[in-house]
């Protein structure tokens, strides 16, 4: 797509979003927000900068190919159910803990990789659709 | 408490699968490589999962630690179970008879990734203990299948995947209605909870109407009558190993679906369900036998006999005795394994004389002898010919039909078996006996990997058709279980006293 706007704003937006969604994805523990609708809005960034410089712009920037990251994300939403299934019987029950920062602490636990599987594999998904949707030939 | 951990590996190990193969996604001879220890792997965990079950009777595990109703549940009893082990079996066949059915772009297409996926898809539909994730597990199937069955990307492809994939989301459209109403008037979606409190409450429209939209959903996964169209209309279009796939595991998940709410659920003997089941088997039965009679191409005349057959499996649900359960319990087994062999088959057929089109080849009991023996197996046994085990299936049913007195139904089952035998016996008389039509240029080898995985598959029938004894038993287990809900309820809940049929839980108020 020619248009000189986009191409300029499509960076600031390309950043702009990808902070956002890694934002809504962390938030997404107790409050709105979470691996899915995170997903989305970094599937959103890419697809905004697919659309304005190109798909081998956007492929380059997700270094990885959309379906490795799919299952990169399937195996790290499975792989944090485990801990729950050898300490405690029970697949998918998740473990909490707190990393002291000396000021605050970080509540950190097996969910947020659960968590960011999911983001991978929403992210991965629905570019490997849009990709292929934008380019002319497919690859 | 280590037992219940059997219950998460079939469905966790193909997910892991289809995970690493996803990140293998360059690497095709890797991928295949992955394909193969996992097609091994998930055999031994589905076999596991049923001695299991055999040694300690239902199972169930929550997910999560959330204590049930409220986390999701896997339960496997002996009919979950046995179909679990039963998938593992026609996953190794088709596994490997895809290794050389599924090329490189097929890879680059998703297929490996796609049909792990497919897997635990099938065995999450049949171990899932609650009736909103049976819904996700028939959603992650309908995407899976749709990639796999468009894997090539031709033109009839797309237009069976078109066909097969509206058809597919009306039905779960129906269903998640149907679970809307539920949840409306018994507030749970567990089904040993909705075992508990569905019996009890007032047959509401509401409650009837959900009984009504659940079968219309089941009967479209299943391909009964009048919801089978879209099953001859696109599993002949899919690659030999996908239509394999497919054809014996995908309506079976319908069928189990069905069987699993109309025995918990809803109770099944209840005269208006069971007129309607009725209605459904025999002309499942008869529709599909007459539209495979006149086919021409092989697929298209074994996906009617895959719908005629189902209507055998639903039968057992019509007449609802135990004797007729475990017919039916014993006849999916058998069917699954039957009719993924068969669709092997044809692609063997294919393979070795260039089509599927039973006017464009012949001549193969000269040129493939092996190719004969193999296919008179599963043939054979589709028909209900002893000793295989389609034959028990077939006995068992009419057996029990006759008991309960339902002499039209095994009247119909038996006129559907002699047709199924006219049709198969077509398939022998126009690909084996007659001459070739067309001389091929060059004599094509059958590729071994094909002879050994049709030659698994055929072992297990002919090993069920001589030792039908444990499957019996087994069946019988599974009938008793779905006659008795208190059995899997007790296995959700723990506590056998406090959970009798309609009573509270301690610390429930009502």
């Amino acid at each position: 797509m020619n248009s000189v706007i986009l191409s300029a704003t499509a960076r600031i937006f390309f950043t702009a979003m990808l902070l956002v969604s890694i934002w809504i994805l962390f938030r997404g523990h107790n409050e709105p927000g979470g691996g899915f609708v995170g997903g989305l809005m970094g599937a959103a960034a890419f697809s905004i900068l697919a659309f304005a410089s190109g798909v081998p712009t956007a492929r380059r920037a997700l270094i990885l190919h959309p379906i490795v990251l799919a299952g990169v994300g399937l195996a790290l939403a499975a792989l944090s159910g485990l801990p729950g299934l050898f300490y405690n019987d029970s697949y998918l029950l998740h473990h909490w803990g707190y990393v002291p920062l000396g000021f605050t602490e970080i509540k950190v636990g097996t969910t947020m990789i659960f968590d960011l599987g999911v983001y991978f594999v929403v992210v991965g998904g629905i570019l490997s659709f849009i990709f292929r949707l934008y380019e002319e030939q497919p690859v | 408490m280590v037992d219940q951990i059997d219950l998460v590996w079939p469905v966790l190990l193909p997910l892991g699968f289809a995970a690493l193969t996803a990140c293998l996604w360059g690497a095709i001879g890797a991928q295949r490589v992955v394909t193969i220890a996992g097609v091994i792997a998930q055999l031994y965990v589905s076999l596991r999962l049923l001695f299991t079950i055999l040694e300690t009777g239902p199972l169930a595990i929550q997910f999560g630690g959330w204590a049930p109703p409220f986390g999701i549940t896997f339960v496997a009893d002996a009919l979950a179970a046995v179909l679990v082990a039963t998938t593992g079996v026609v996953v190794l066949g088709v596994g490997l008879f895809a290794l050389y059915d599924m090329r490189q772009r097929h890879a680059h297409s998703g297929y490996y990734p796609l049909f792990f996926g497919l897997v635990a898809a099938v065995n999450g539909s049949f171990l899932t203990g609650d009736i909103f994730n049976l819904y996700v597990w028939f959603e992650i199937m309908l995407i899976a299948s749709l990639g796999l069955l468009a894997i090539s990307r031709t033109p009839a492809q797309i237009d069976g995947a078109i066909k097969y994939g509206i058809l597919n989301l009306f039905g779960t459209i129906l269903f998640i209605f149907a679970l809307a109403l539920i949840y409306g008037s018994a507030g749970t979606m567990n089904m040993a909870d909705l075992a508990r409190i569905l019996p009890e409450l007032p047959l509401t429209p509401g409650v009837a109407a959900a009984a009504l939209m659940l079968i219309a959903a089941f009967g479209v996964k299943a391909g009964a009558f009048p919801l089978f169209f879209w099953l001859p209309a696109s599993y002949h279009t899919a690659n030999f190993a996908v239509g394999a796939i497919f054809a014996g595991l995908l309506t079976k998940v319908g069928v189990y679906a069905t069987f699993r709410v109309f025995t918990l659920l809803y109770e099944a003997e209840a005269p208006v369900f069971s007129l309607v089941f009725t209605g459904l088997a025999g002309t499942t039965m008869l529709i599909g036998v007459i539209g495979a009679v006149v086919q021409t191409n092989i697929r298209r005349m074994l996906s009617f006999l895959l719908v005629s057959h189902i209507g055998n499996m639903l039968m057992g649900l019509a007449i609802a005795t135990p004797e007729a359960l475990t017919g039916a319990t014993f006849y999916i087994v058998h069917h699954i394994v039957v009719m993924a062999n068969l669709f092997m088959v044809a692609g063997a057929i294919a393979a070795v004389s260039g089509s599927d089109n039973l006017g464009r080849i012949g001549g193969l009991l000269r040129s493939q002898p092996l190719l004969a023996l193999l296919f008179l197996i599963p043939a054979l046994s589709l028909s209900g010919v002893p000793p295989f085990s389609g034959f028990w299936g077939k006995f068992l049913l009419v057996d029990a039909a006759f008991r309960a007195e339902s002499y039209w139904l095994a009247f119909i089952m038996l006129l559907a078996g002699f047709l199924t035998l006219y049709a198969v016996s077509r398939i022998w008389m126009e690909a084996f006996w007659k001459d070739a039509p067309i001389k091929l240029s060059a004599r094509r080898r059958l590729p071994p990997v094909y002879a050994v995985s049709i030659a698994v598959l055929g072992a297990v029938t002919v090993g069920i058709g001589l030792f039908a004894q444990p499957l019996v038993e087994l069946s019988i287990t599974a009938s008793a279980e779905m006659l008795d809900p208190a059995s899997y309820v007790a296995a959700v809940f723990g506590e056998p006293e406090a959970v009798r049929l309609g009573e509270s839980l301690p610390g429930e108020t009502q």
